[in-house]
């Protein structure tokens, strides 16, 4: 019955396909990451990703950070005064929490809820500071998507799949002297 | 979600006090380093006209702690677990089985209409529509042609399983398990026919997108499929404007047409099709006794029951023979000059991938073309790359993309040819039943056929008056 035959040939294809499939399947899992060394800071992270707010997040790296009093990730580059008050932050969400510690040092922290990823702290922290706050994708919101909305904007192609039990591409201070 | 710890700081050592106050005393807690920030931050502003790189440099050492100062860890939520992908394949195994056995055993809509609802919430709104088989074609066709490409071995299993059972019994994962399918079943309220010619032109662009998933997929450009998906929007409830008036303008016209998205577009639904005419089984009327009453094909809201033609279109049988011998002699002409077309647009197709598109822009700017400097292009620059290395990447894209679009226009050319001949070869059937590359498996025919309506009373034990003709009056 050619039906019969029809169906023979397509599930031997199918056959044929899931073998090389297969062995091409056998490496680890795999999820999304930007690397920050080739992040250029240009914002699409807080704006393509499917989920609102973004997956991915600004992260502070302590040992990276300076504990600048005058931090340019955290500061309007003209603030009217060296506070917390809005106005003079960069963040448009107050995402980022400063407390004082011995003068002249502040500690910076990402209030990760309120972060959407826009990437302004960054900037200014790459531009004149240290660049310890620098975006990741953040997997306990990132869905995984089989092809990230962001990678496919991303002007510097900073975004790859990475193994998913090393699911991070943080910066050091090794890789910044 | 929260991202634990990361603003719960331990902090035994020293006093954190509220900005703005700054601390004045307890300098016994830091060894102070001369370097201060603030003129730190002048000299940096300073080098500023500097072009520096991208990632920044360390200008301001970060001060020597205390040892009682506990520096806070970067938190890393991990990935979600794999355990819980595998029960996302073993829940599609286990809605693919009770589709069919629903759709072709137990012949009952009811049943079908409740799993439709199951699978729009688990795999639509729970699973937010991702991984699917819809889109699961392009990291199989990319996965083939790019062996660098790791397929996830779940969406695998979901670009596998659907075909295989669409081997043995027709498109049941259309019925009731893919989100899609689902959630356009259940916005069918008013449903209207659309002429049978007009089905049969637009079932041409499913092959036609799904060729262009996979040539876009193959070259590495873009996963299209995923990117212009009606309904992810919705299911994820976020995603741009466009794409939630998209997912809402399908809905709509769902409600008079049935299932847009699937008759007319999906590039799974055209291959499931395709696999369905040889299946084993299909949804099946009652070939023995039809009454022709074409209630099944009033029934019917997405085209799917095959008219037997009792009354030949083609009286004069000669004619049709010469049409058709005419369009088997333009098939393989059809796909010469699909494959020469498709060649000429290669170059505007491998525009869609990054690297043609970003060589295309340094060549531009370095030729003194005039406009602005794109974020990718700065972005380039500020890797030191050179150029030469870019344009070689480029080039080799583009090779790809030269053979891949002549394919792609070739096999264009083959389905358009054999739509025209499938349109005008005579059928012999003679009965009212599904045809089993349109039919979904929804299972409204069989509320509707007075036949089935019969059987099903019989079954059930209760009266039945056979179905003749009553006359009088
Ligand atoms: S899209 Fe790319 S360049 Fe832009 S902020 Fe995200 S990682 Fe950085
Ligand atoms: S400036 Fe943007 S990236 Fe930085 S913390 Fe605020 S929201 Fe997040
Ligand atoms: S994979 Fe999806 S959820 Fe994750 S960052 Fe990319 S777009 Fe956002
Ligand atoms: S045709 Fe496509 S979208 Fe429709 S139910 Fe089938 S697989 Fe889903
Ligand atoms: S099951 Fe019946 S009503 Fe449903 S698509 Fe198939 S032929 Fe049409």
């Amino acid at each position: 019955m050619l039906n019969g035959a029809m169906r023979g040939a397509f599930l031997f294809l199918l056959g044929a396909a899931t073998t090389v499939l297969f062995r091409r399947s056998q490496a680890k899992r795999t999820v999304w990451q930007l690397d920050p060394y080739k992040c250029v800071q240009c914002n699409r992270c807080a704006t393509e990703c499917v989920l609102k707010p973004s997956a991915v997040k600004c992260v502070q790296v302590y040992p990276m950070c300076g504990y600048c009093k005058l931090c340019t990730g955290y500061f309007e580059p003209e603030p009217v005064s060296l506070d917390t008050g809005a106005e003079n932050q960069l963040c448009p969400t107050g995402a980022i929490k400063r407390r004082a510690l011995e003068d002249p040092y502040y500690e910076y922290t990402i209030d990760e809820p309120r972060c959407i990823g826009c990437a302004k702290c960054v900037k200014g922290c790459v531009l004149f500071g240290n660049g310890s706050f620098f975006l990741q994708v953040r997997h306990d919101r990132c869905v995984n998507c089989d092809e990230c909305a962001i990678a496919i904007a991303c002007p510097a192609q900073a975004f790859q799949r990475v193994p998913a039990d090393k699911p991070y591409l943080m910066k050091d201070r090794e890789h910044q002297a | 979600m929260r991202a634990k710890g990361s603003s719960k700081l331990q902090t035994p050592n020293f006093r954190a006090t509220p900005d703005p106050k700054p601390l004045m005393e307890g300098s016994r807690f830091w060894k102070l380093k001369l370097f201060h920030c603030f003129a730190g931050v002048a000299a940096g502003l300073a080098l500023l006209a500097l072009p520096l790189a991208a990632h920044g440099v360390e200008r301001f050492p970060p001060p020597e702690f205390d040892p009682g100062y506990k520096m806070p860890a970067t938190t890393v939520p991990a990935a979600r677990a794999e355990l819980l992908s595998y029960v996302d394949v073993a829940v599609l195994v286990a809605a693919l089985a009770l589709a069919s056995y629903l759709a072709l055993m137990k012949r009952s809509r009811d049943g079908l209409l409740a799993l439709s609802v199951f699978s729009l919430l688990y795999f639509g709104f729970y699973q937010k529509g991702c991984v699917c088989a819809i889109g699961s074609v392009q990291d199989a066709a990319l996965a083939v042609f790019n062996s660098g490409y790791v397929v996830p071995l779940t969406t695998l299993a979901f670009f596998l399983l659907p075909l295989v059972f669409a081997a043995f019994f027709g498109r049941t994962f259309c019925a009731a398990v893919c989100p899609m399918g689902a959630i356009q079943d259940l916005a069918l309220l008013k449903p209207v026919k659309t002429p049978s010619w007009l089905d049969s032109a637009l079932g041409v662009l499913p092959f036609v997108y799904l060729g262009a998933g996979i040539l876009f997929a193959a070259t590495g450009s873009a996963f299209i499929i995923c990117e212009y998906d009606p309904f992810v929007a919705l299911f994820r409830r976020s995603g741009s404007y466009g794409m939630i008036a998209l997912g809402a303008a399908f809905l709509i016209v769902g409600i008079f047409i049935g299932r847009p998205y699937c008759r007319f577009l999906c590039p799974y639904g055209a291959l499931l099709g395709l696999v369905s005419r040889f299946a084993k089984w299909n949804v099946t009327l009652s070939p023995m006794d039809c009454l022709h009453c074409q209630i099944c094909d009033t029934a019917c809201p997405y085209g799917a029951i095959a008219d037997p033609m009792l009354k030949d279109p083609h009286p004069n049988p000669h004619r049709r023979t010469r049409r058709l011998i005419a369009l088997a002699a333009l098939l393989p002409l059809l796909v010469v000059l699909g494959g020469w077309f498709g060649g000429r647009l290669s170059v505007p197709f491998s525009r869609m991938h990054a690297t043609v598109s970003l060589a295309e822009q340094i060549a531009a700017e370095d030729a003194g073309k005039p406009g602005e400097p794109t974020d990718a292009s700065k972005a380039f620059r500020q890797t030191g790359r050179p150029v030469e290395e870019l344009y070689a990447e480029a080039l080799r894209v583009r090779g790809g993309f030269a053979i891949g679009s002549r394919w792609f226009g070739a096999f264009v050319g083959l389905v358009i040819g054999a739509t025209l001949i499938s349109v005008s070869a005579p059928r012999k059937q003679s009965v009212y039943d599904p045809d089993p590359a349109d039919c979904v498996s929804c299972g409204r025919c069989y509320i509707h056929c007075p036949k089935e309506i019969v059987r099903v009373k019989r079954i059930a034990g209760k009266n039945v008056i056979p179905l003749t003709p009553v006359r009088g009056g």
